[in-house]
């Protein structure tokens, strides 16, 4: 049993829904409760898909569990393709009708369908909603494209290559902009896209998967083992270099070109976008080692470590990710910059990291959002679990050199700007210019109204500190601006530590920034 | 012929409601939450409870997703995700159970009242949180009363969550003596805006011991006893009511205090059991009921002559319902509600005029139903309420009337508000 205040996956029925939702064609039979209808609310109101998800829910009730729910699931099938005329089915149980046993594949199976019925085995008591996603999208391509499918055409110099991409689902975090990023990038490397899957796709499409020379493997946690399926049983090699930044960009350009047997020199010559430039402008070199944490699912988490280290000069001061499954390409990113990985699905666990290193600008998901608001720290949204917010009406993708773009006004905007930080500096003891007063740009009064106090979230620096100030230092101390106070409080008490000093003087505290200074 | 098909087609007549109104009763699929969405609302009320759900994965994703999505930075609900070893039987549940507890209470020792929630699969399983509950009792007296309930969806539907919490909260009032003073309890969770107005609404009419069920504070319960009288809040409360009743309370019959004339009619009941003389009252309630009449006006035109489907929700239907006939001169075409408590809402399927009642849902043969209805507007769930919208409907989330402050005379313009936003928004739209 575990206590869980906030989770940052669904079960993984939410997962099939995911593929269910984002696919035509196909209906998903779910033998469960009334309850877990609220999962349709997911794609209707976050996403604001105009159409129900494609999902039939038997929603047994405690009366029936007497009697037979397994006829109830039968029905329910039967009038969900006779209602619907789906092109393929999937089928399967939610946490509750797994313990009811009632087998939905077997009975599906009975009833004889003229159609497909894909039956799903999702453990609801071991594993998660990306994993869910995964198996379902793997369950619906090695059914629909066995072994003994048609065989791909031989490669030929007359044809342009061609690639399936897989990956993208329903409330996938900017799913459907990647998208159409990396779709226009293949197209000007020469690359045409057969199948695009799950997104849009039809079981047909799923039967044409093999033709393709190659995959292109956007969002591993869902695509990974259907891809690797496919490289198994039809040879079809994997592009698995994720496209986020201008460096990974240009990485799965080179790798793209590679196996499709194609030159990347022309597209490589054209502009990446204006990262790199706004990036070395002199307005950005207050980003150089801005301390920065960052938290999501491991694909999105380890592609932004690459960007803030190597693309905005930032330092990376924890690297973590809740999807246990890559911890491994996680602990190995982390040992890149020299942090410890945090593997983990318990959201106090990632609070109480994030307070205790005190970074100046948090990268994370909705949830280390709040986190970071009421910590008084910077944040930017970097994956999923998906928010209303991260389906903007306007093309917002993370992938490709225009992703670098968005990435760029995203994670900098929080933070306050080259100049302004030097007029603060210039400023700070002027009357009308002080914390009291508030930081403008942060709304009115948000630097000025108390953080909340919950029980929770103690003030790490407090916490962690068994070093006194004098009365002195305390108001040196709050002389400095409040986004760097955090900081500096925390460099001078490290300092203060390593050399047995209890009481921090004013001396101190400039010994201190004397022996950091950069 | 399928078995949901002929249950639904077994859907007729029933002879036993008031004025023998037919009510289609349906049995298929439902597009409705289950009773652990109450704990969205009933955490804020009780404001030192905490809820701890044992359920799974999905209940936690529930409570989220309904919460409106990560609202609060550490709310107090949570839940006790039951995993392989606990079904397996390789962890003692039992002893899981007080591990989360007592972890739940290392970080939270403000907490005096906790609820174990039951859930689908820990009533599938049958793990008994009656006997969790008083073991945990006695463990904790007295800085913390232990209590259990189910929100289970296989049992609850959406509002009778609430109904089955403050039930289980009734053995925890103290007893009235029978020589006790009249007093009233009004029961159902309202904003503490409203119980304030009522509160001195009551007392202006002379009713001066008023209590509300659930309290603000889990100390605060107020004795129950032969000489309590009580006014029911919310149509949803028929286990809470009965519960109210065995302990000698007395349910005072009213309508539900929707609107100008459903809230005068709410606080007469009261008065009538006071024997508080008609002179008086009207003297006391023609300042509010005259707002609330003014504030409806403003409404009338908008909304007059419009029709309305509701597809079942939270049981509130035929009062709101009612409150949308006989006050805005709405016709309801269907009113749908998940569960019909013909004792509680006889007065309100009385003023309805001609729509069809239905009980339960088939939610595909309910949307068939409703497109061929075209309604001006329809009141339905957030599943259904974006895909209707791009079909050219206009709706209301239902949701958001268990959520607002809707009650009595001065939410009269709000609770009609609701209604009239979505069609205001359809007019003054151009793109």
């Amino acid at each position: 049993m575990k206590l869980t205040v906030w989770t940052y996956e669904g079960p993984p029925h939410v997962g099939a829904m995911r593929v269910a939702t984002a696919m035509q064609g196909v209906h998903y039979v779910l033998h469960a409760p009334q309850g877990d209808t609220y999962a349709d609310l997911l794609f209707t109101m976050i996403e604001r898909r105009d159409h129900r998800p494609p999902v039939t829910y038997t929603t047994f009730q405690a009366r029936d569990l007497g009697g037979d729910t397994a006829e109830l699931f039968k029905t329910a099938v039967r009038d969900a393709y006779e209602r619907f005329k789906p092109e393929a089915m999937i089928v399967g149980a939610s946490c509750t009708a797994e313990l009811i046993q009632d087998d939905p594949g077997g009975l599906a199976r009975a009833i004889a369908l003229p159609i497909p019925v894909i039956p799903l085995d999702l453990p609801s008591y071991q594993k998660k909603e990306n994993w869910g996603a995964a198996e379902t999208f793997y369950q619906m391509v090695r059914t629909l494209a066995p072994g003994d499918a048609q065989p791909r055409p031989a490669p030929d110099a007359t044809r342009r290559p061609r690639c399936n991409i897989l990956g993208p689902t329903a409330l996938g975090f900017r799913h459907r902009d990647d998208l159409v990023e990396i779709t226009r990038l293949l197209q000007r490397l020469g690359v045409d896209v057969a199948v695009t899957a799950p997104l849009g796709a039809s079981p047909a499409d799923l039967r044409r998967l093999p033709q393709a020379d190659f995959n292109v493997v956007l969002y591993p946690e869902i695509a990974g083992t259907a891809a690797a399926w496919l490289e198994r049983t039809h040879g079809q090699p994997s592009v698995r270099t994720i496209p986020i930044g201008v460096g990974a960009t240009r990485d799965f350009i080179r790798e793209v070109a590679e196996i499709a047997g194609i030159d990347p020199a022309p597209v490589l010559a054209e502009s990446a976008g204006r990262l790199p430039w706004w990036s070395r402008s002199v307005d950005s070199n207050y980003l150089t080692n801005k301390r920065v944490f960052i938290f999501g699912d491991a694909t999105h988490a380890i592609a932004a470590a690459r960007v803030a280290a190597e693309e905005l000069g930032f330092e990376v001061v924890g690297l973590g990710a809740y999807n246990r499954e890559f911890a491994r390409e996680v602990r190995a990113a982390a040992a890149k910059y020299g942090v410890e990985a945090l593997i983990t699905d318990d959201y106090l666990e990632v609070e109480r990291v994030i307070a205790e290193l005190q970074p100046e600008l948090v990268l994370g998901t909705q949830m280390e959002r709040h986190i970071a608001k009421r910590l008084r720290i910077s944040c930017a949204v970097i994956s999923a679990p998906a928010h209303v917010q991260d389906f903007p009406a306007r093309y917002s993708p993370q992938m490709g050199f225009e992703g670098a773009n968005v990435l760029f006004d995203t994670w900098v905007h929080p933070l306050v700007m080259g100049l302004e930080e030097h007029l603060l500096a210039m400023f700070r003891d002027d009357f009308e210019f002080n914390d009291a007063a508030g930081a403008s740009h942060l709304g009115a009064g948000a630097a000025s109204a108390s953080p909340p106090a919950p029980a929770a979230a103690p003030d790490a620096a407090a916490v962690a500190s068994v070093i006194a100030w004098s009365d002195e230092a305390q108001a040196e101390l709050a002389k400095i601006p409040f986004f760097v106070r955090g900081k500096a409080r925390r460099n001078t008490e490290q300092f203060a530590a390593s050399r047995g000093i209890a009481l921090v003087h004013l001396e101190t505290l400039y010994d201190a920034r004397s022996h950091f200074a950069r | 012929m399928t078995v949901l098909g002929a249950l639904s087609s077994l859907a007729r007549p029933a002879p036993a409601t008031p004025r023998d109104r037919p009510v289609l009763r349906e049995r298929g699929q439902r597009e409705v939450f289950c009773g652990l969405t109450g704990i969205v609302w009933l955490h804020r009320k009780i404001q030192d409870a905490f809820f701890l759900v044992v359920g799974s994965r999905t209940c936690a994703h529930l409570i989220q997703s309904a919460a409106g999505v990560m609202v609060f930075a550490e709310p107090r609900f949570a839940t006790a995700i039951m995993e392989e070893r606990d079904l397996a039987g390789l962890a003692d549940t039992n002893e899981e159970l007080d591990r989360v507890v007592d972890q739940l209470l290392a970080r939270r020792p403000d907490i005096r009242m906790l609820f174990l929630v039951g859930s689908c699969p820990s009533e599938v399983i049958k793990l008994d949180l009656s006997r969790a509950a008083q073991r945990l009792s006695t463990r904790y007296a007295p800085a913390l009363r232990v209590i259990n309930y189910s929100g289970s969806g296989i049992e609850t539907t959406f509002t009778q969550g609430e109904d089955a919490c403050l039930a289980a909260l009734v053995p925890e009032a103290p007893q009235a003596p029978a020589n006790a003073p009249p007093s009233l309890l009004v029961v159902g969770t309202l904003p503490d805006i409203v119980e304030d107005q009522f509160r001195r609404l009551f007392s202006a009419l002379g009713i001066a011991s008023v209590d509300f069920f659930p309290p603000r504070r889990s100390g605060e319960i107020a004795p129950i006893g032969p000489n309590t009288r009580f006014l029911l809040a919310q149509p949803f409360l028929g286990d809470t009511a009965q519960r109210l009743a065995s302990r000698g309370a007395k349910r005072l019959p009213a309508v539900f205090p929707f609107g100008a004339e459903g809230s005068t009619a709410w606080f007469k009941a009261a008065a009538d059991a006071w024997g508080i003389a008609d002179d008086h009252f009207q003297r006391v309630i023609a300042p509010p009921r005259d707002r609330a009449r003014r504030a409806l006006e403003r409404y009338r035109t908008a909304l007059q002559g419009k029709s309305v489907f509701f597809f079942p929700d939270s049981q509130m239907e035929p009062s709101l319902a009612r409150f949308l006939a006989r006050e805005l001169g709405m016709r309801p075409i269907e009113v749908g509600t998940p569960y019909l408590n013909k004792d509680l809402v006889a007065r309100e399927l009385e003023q309805i005029p001609e729509a069809v009642i239905s009980e339960g849902q088939d939610v595909d043969r309910q949307l068939e139903r409703c497109r061929a209805a075209r309604p001006d507007l329809v009141v339905c769930g957030l599943g259904l309420a974006n895909p209707l919208e791009a079909e050219g409907m206009t709706t209301k989330w239902s949701i958001e009337l268990v959520f607002s402050p809707v009650h009595g005379f001065d939410q009269a313009g709000d609770l009609a508000a609701l209604f009239a936003r979505p069609l205001a928004r359809r007019d003054l739209l151009r793109v």
